[in-house]
């Protein structure tokens, strides 16, 4: 594990010089303290949470790249064996809150894997065929084609992911699903995305805003590249409502997961990690609250499965 | 579930590596590169390389890692029990895992670590190991100067036995679900001389060797895992090997296990220039005197066993 951290370290400060040199138009210098090499003037790094262990911001965002560099080629898997096979629904249910239309365009932030683009590009397929049908369309006589590549060439996802590993897992799935058209892959940091302002109908960010540094510089850049108008849609562990069942999902959590991620994926770490993170994101209200500091209005949430996962949704009005 | 006489499982455990690693704890397909960052590592990934522990890095606040002994993590019953019932599930139908191998034998090995502790402590030498805590690998073990070591002499024959089998020392895999320093200690020495029991006994890395080893390690410790897998490899035998095995291997090893000298005991880096393998009437070469070819000037494997064990166990014991 420790040689895989010195590789990931190395790919994650190599990729950050890169990057930060080469395309980072963010007008806001919120680099966190793990895009310098260089401390700060007082020689003290600020303190945060990595799980239930106190660590610096720096080496927060190294361990969170060594986390998802290493779960990366079993991420899909160890999903569907933790929530046994829920969190499919989950994301289903969250593309159709989302409702894109046809001619959308989506950036998926933290969405290396690509399961909310994939989910996003086959529900615009499906408006555009029910869409073309409705009106009489050319789809209505058998020769769907045309009407949908009609609605669906202006629809686009752009799957932005700090990690390479992810986002080359993406890549692959969308190669063997046949889905590489309206995608693009883009590795970058969501605190300071390399995209221009408004540019995005919709920001999505599916169980990836708890691992980041810097959640208000999140919120901040997600403002920045939505339209006037865009949504901000956010699906993510958050804190069970009801006290029995939050005991009882406490210890799922803590007893059974790293168990599951060791015998899986030879993992434990990553996984309690993950557990312990969930309990360090805000609850629902704080987040709330938190949205509306980076300036979305109308901003709700809604709790799934009792609040073990939570879609908060704001617009930037 | 995936039939163990099906012939799809049959091909999958048919390559010589797979069949390796079936019983023994050590990682898959480490490379050359990997070895190289072995400077850089820290100590937390498992216990240091040169004593067993080597605190170096502070802990991180709030963390319970590595807080017995680097590489310890915590672990509640449930959990360990939990583990057992997954580890043996993937050990059976993924055998070249060796990292759930690894997993199973530290978690079911409670009983049988304690027990082992009180055998060393009942031997100087056990107690002086116990007390030094030496490790084995590449940073220990000068590996360059055993090779210009003698023929015959024991740190000559695991040379050329690594070389061999293609084996390395630091395919170990550090303990993680152990709770005791001492007993997470005793199974990093079990894992650790599992490549030097294998150049005593004369047994390469195919099932065959494997599943002997198993025996006679099982015997010595009582591991549950090594028991197990003397068991069920055995089952995994090809016709001829299974032929070797009833007439000779599983003897040999029950010889070795139950009448020898408690390997654990055995401090074998204080012992690589001794000559276990000279004695009247056969030749010094190694490749001659493997104890179950009898083409060494005895024609009964009896007599070379008994011979191996007086040799190696027994009178040698005051040398090691």
């Amino acid at each position: 594990m420790a040689v895989s951290l010195r590789k990931g370290v190395s790919l994650f400060r190599s990729q950050l010089c890169r990057y930060r040199t080469a395309s980072c138009i963010c007008k806001k210098t919120v680099h966190s303290s793990a895009q310098t090499d260089t401390r700060d003037n007082s020689g003290e790094e600020a303190q945060t949470h990595f799980g239930f262990q106190t660590v610096s911001e720096h080496e927060k965002a190294e361990k969170v790249y060594e986390v998802f560099h290493n779960v990366a080629s079993t991420y899909d898997v160890m999903n569907d064996a933790m929530s046994g096979g829920v969190h499919r629904l989950w994301k289903d249910y969250f593309i159709e809150r989302l409702g894109p239309t046809p001619g959308t365009t989506l950036i998926d932030v933290a969405g290396g894997t690509g399961d909310i683009a994939f989910r996003f590009l086959e529900y615009v397929r499906n408006q555009s065929v029910e869409r073309d049908i409705q009106r009489g369309g050319t789809a209505a006589k058998g020769d769907g084609e045309t009407g949908e590549s009609l609605y669906q060439a202006s629809s686009h996802v752009t799957v932005c992911d700090i990690n390479q590993a992810m986002l080359d897992v993406g890549k692959s799935k969308a190669l063997d699903r046949g889905q590489t058209a309206g995608m693009s892959w883009v590795r970058g940091n969501a605190e300071c995305l390399p995209v221009g302002d408004n540019l995005y109908d919709a920001y999505t960010v599916a169980f990836g805003i708890r691992n980041m540094t810097h959640m208000d510089a999140v919120l901040s850049e997600a403002y920045r590249v939505l339209k006037p108008g865009g949504r901000f849609m956010c699906l993510e562990f958050s804190r069970v409502t009801n006290p029995l069942f939050r005991k009882i999902y406490d210890e799922y959590s803590f007893q059974v997961i790293p168990v599951m991620g060791q015998v899986i994926a030879a993992d434990w770490k990553s996984y309690q990690y993950l557990v312990e993170s969930i309990r360090q994101f805000p609850p629902q209200d704080e987040f709330v609250d938190r949205i509306k500091e980076a300036g979305f209005k109308v901003v709700t949430y809604e709790n799934l499965m009792g609040g073990i996962a939570a879609i908060h949704s704001g617009f930037k009005l | 579930m995936l039939k163990i006489t099906s012939p799809r499982f049959c091909e999958a455990c048919r390559s010589f590596r797979k069949f390796r690693t079936l019983l023994s704890s050590r990682t898959y397909a480490v490379s050359a590169d990997h070895f190289e960052d072995q400077d850089e590592q820290k100590s937390s990934s498992g216990p240091g390389e040169h004593t067993w522990e080597d605190f170096d890095d502070p802990l991180p606040e709030g963390s319970t890692y590595d807080l017995v002994y680097p590489g310890h993590i915590p672990s509640t019953l449930f959990q360990k029990s939990l583990l057992s019932v997954g580890t043996a599930f993937v050990a059976i139908t993924a055998p070249w895992r060796g990292d759930s191998i690894a997993t199973l034998g530290e978690t079911t090995g409670y009983v049988a670590l304690k027990a082992t502790r009180q055998k060393m402590l009942q031997d100087p030498v056990g107690r002086q190991i116990l007390e030094e805590r030496p490790r084995i690998n590449s940073k220990t073990i000068d590996l360059e100067r055993l090779k210009t070591l003698p023929e015959c002499t024991f740190g000559k024959v695991y040379s050329d036995w690594l070389e061999d089998n293609r084996c390395h020392p630091d395919q170990r895999l550090p303990v993680h679900f152990v709770d005791d320093p001492d007993l997470a200690y005793v199974m990093t020495r079990y894992r650790e001389i599992h490549d030097l029991v294998h150049a005593l006994l004369g047994m390469p890395t195919h099932m065959l060797g494997e599943v002997t080893i198993k025996w006679v390690e099982g015997l010595q410790t009582g591991l549950p895992m090594c028991l197990s897998g003397g068991l069920f490899g055995a089952f995994r035998l090809r016709p001829k090997q299974r032929k070797a095995y009833r007439e000779s291997h599983l003897a040999y090893a029950f010889r070795c296990g139950l009448k020898g000298k408690l390997l654990m005991n055995l401090y074998f880096e204080n012992n690589w220039e001794t000559l276990p393998w000279t004695n009247s009437g056969h030749s010094s070469t190694w490749g001659r005197l493997h104890p179950l070819r009898p083409k060494c000037g005895a024609t009964e494997v009896e007599e070379i066993t008994r011979w191996h064990i007086r040799c190696i166990y027994k009178e040698r014991s005051d040398s090691v």
